[in-house]
């Protein structure tokens, strides 16, 4: 199976193939995966160097020129670093780009902290209009891709996040911007967004809970998340591979007429300031499925 | 100008940008207000945001806005900020303000009119000299040293106002150490600056429009 990295670099490519006005932006990091596509469309397939903020201002000076381009790093190169540039020179200015990060959370556990970004869905969430897309299969990144583009248009077009990862679930399925039921339960609704998938199908296999998968998360599916709620006893789990409670705000606004609970796992803000795998951080995190399965029952029995 | 009050801490900059311009309006943009949506346009992006009032003076004689708006600036009702929003005022390229923003925004803009083959449209940055101490400008210079855009030209109005000054070389030794094509003019020379601004030399341009120091 190729991975998620692998799969949008190839699909990009078929974008820039197809659609004149496309570009891909980078910073050094993948470029060897865009040497064929810089080949053919040198014009259109920048490496600016190591410099993350020209990279994202140069994506808004082509969204000023009129092209649709993919500025593609690190996460915590793409959107921490050059923020106020994703900030000014994109969503100010009126401009719109598709942002691809690979690393997440902590692809790079043995990297540190510097490498790891469980900050950037929440950054993003403080702009107007940025769609929110995390893959957990990286046949699942092609189909994203293409709907971050198309979004790109129209007078209600705007900009998106595709966050990808080296973990992945076993399944992929079909592309939705809504929540997609993957197990019916009573006593809650747990929703998996992206690689949590897995781990939560095997946190709670035996619980009398609602499974529900999502890759988009911004915008959330508000309407879908109010009718698995009343469903299961108006009862929320957000299981997030980011910053814990990033979609609680969200979760908030669709059930503010209704009493509900609501718990939200997720990275901590604490720093681990360990290294190891990305499994072993998912489990000190308590978001391996041993982990996961604590904190659900703990909520249900509260 | 006298019609725009209130932004006295801006005024020295305003003035200092008034004669470039002006130059730049009058004389060497391929731009009114007809054309404003026209991809085959020359583009000027203020970098250097603060004291717009010499640019939205500019703008109101050439046509781009009413003088109307002049008296409202930085008023709730007007579309005309202590900084520039181009999603407000007709003919502005790019909301600015903070700096460092208009010289990396202008790189990408000349890549994306190359890329679509308009070799003729010009951009032009117009930048501060204290402004090019945001470490976001270096980034910028030296990458479209590189690459060469030949469509690319930054104007630096030096009134000496950064702290630490840009050494025995000025502003011009840091653009062509990258291969910048560069030149410093009398920023209040009207000739002067014509003939700097005229020249497209093939490769990226900085002019120097230097001015009295800010007091």
């Amino acid at each position: 199976m190729t991975d998620m990295r692998t799969a949008f670099a190839a699909a990009a490519e078929d974008l820039l193939d197809a659609d004149p006005l496309s570009a891909v932006v980078l910073a050094e990091i993948s470029a060897d995966l865009f040497a064929k596509a810089f080949a053919r469309h040198p014009e259109r397939v920048l490496n600016v160097g190591i410099r993350e903020q020209l990279m994202m201002s140069v994506a808004g000076g082509l969204a000023l020129a009129g092209l649709r381009p993919i500025v593609h790093s690190y996460a915590p190169f793409l959107v921490s670093r050059a923020f106020e540039q994703v900030k000014l020179d994109l969503a100010h200015q009126g401009g719109r780009a598709v942002l691809v990060s690979v690393g997440a959370s902590y692809d790079a556990a043995r990297g540190g902290r510097t490498h790891q970004a469980p900050e950037d869905v929440a950054l993003l969430d403080t702009l107007p209009g940025f769609a929110t897309h995390v893959p957990g299969h990286p046949d699942e990144v092609p189909g994203l891709l293409s709907q971050a583009m198309a979004d790109l248009f129209g007078p209600n077009g705007h900009s998106s996040y595709l966050r990808l990862s080296a973990t992945a679930n076993k399944e992929a399925f079909p592309v939705s911007p809504r929540l997609r039921v993957v197990k019916p339960g009573a006593q809650a609704v747990v929703i998996a967004v992206g690689p949590m998938l897995d781990p939560v199908l095997d946190a709670v296999a035996d619980l009398d809970v609602t499974v529900a998968y999502a890759t988009t998360v911004r915008p959330f599916d508000e309407a879908g998340l109010r009718e698995l709620a009343s469903a299961a006893g108006q009862s929320v789990v957000l299981v997030e591979p980011y910053l814990a409670g990033t979609s609680a705000r969200p979760v908030a606004e669709a059930l503010a007429s209704r009493p509900h609970r609501l718990l939200g796992l997720g990275v901590p803000r604490t720093e681990l300031r360990r290294y190891g795998t990305p499994e072993d951080h998912s489990r000190l995190y308590g978001l391996d499925a041993p982990g996961i399965r604590r904190s659900v029952t703990a909520f249900l029995g509260a | 100008m006298t019609l725009m009050t209130g932004d006295e801490k801006h005024t020295p900059s305003a003035t200092s940008t008034l004669d470039v311009i002006w130059v730049l309006y009058d004389k060497v943009l391929r731009v009114t207000p007809e054309t404003l949506e026209d991809p085959e346009r020359d583009r000027f992006l203020l970098s250097k945001g603060h004291g717009p009032a010499a640019f939205y003076a500019v703008l109101a004689a050439k046509g781009f806005v009413p003088e109307s708006w002049l008296p409202g600036f930085g008023d709730v009702d007007s579309r005309l900020g202590y900084h520039p929003d181009r999603n407000l005022v007709p003919g502005v390229e790019i909301g600015s303000g903070s700096l460092g923003h208009g010289l990396p925004l202008g790189v990408g803009l000349a890549h994306g009119l190359l890329a679509q083959g308009r070799t003729r449209p010009r951009v032009f940055v117009l930048v501060g000299d204290a402004e090019l101490d945001e470490g976001s400008n270096n980034e910028a210079i030296v990458y479209a040293g590189a690459v060469g855009l030949p469509n690319l030209t930054v104007v630096a109005v030096d009134n000496s106002s950064a702290s630490y000054g840009w050494g025995p070389g000025g502003i011009e030794s840091h653009f062509a150490v990258s291969g910048w094509a560069v030149t410093r003019v009398n920023g209040r020379d009207h000739a002067a600056l014509l003939s700097a601004l005229n020249v497209a030399p093939g490769r990226p341009r900085l002019v120097v429009a230097a001015t009295e120091p800010k007091g």
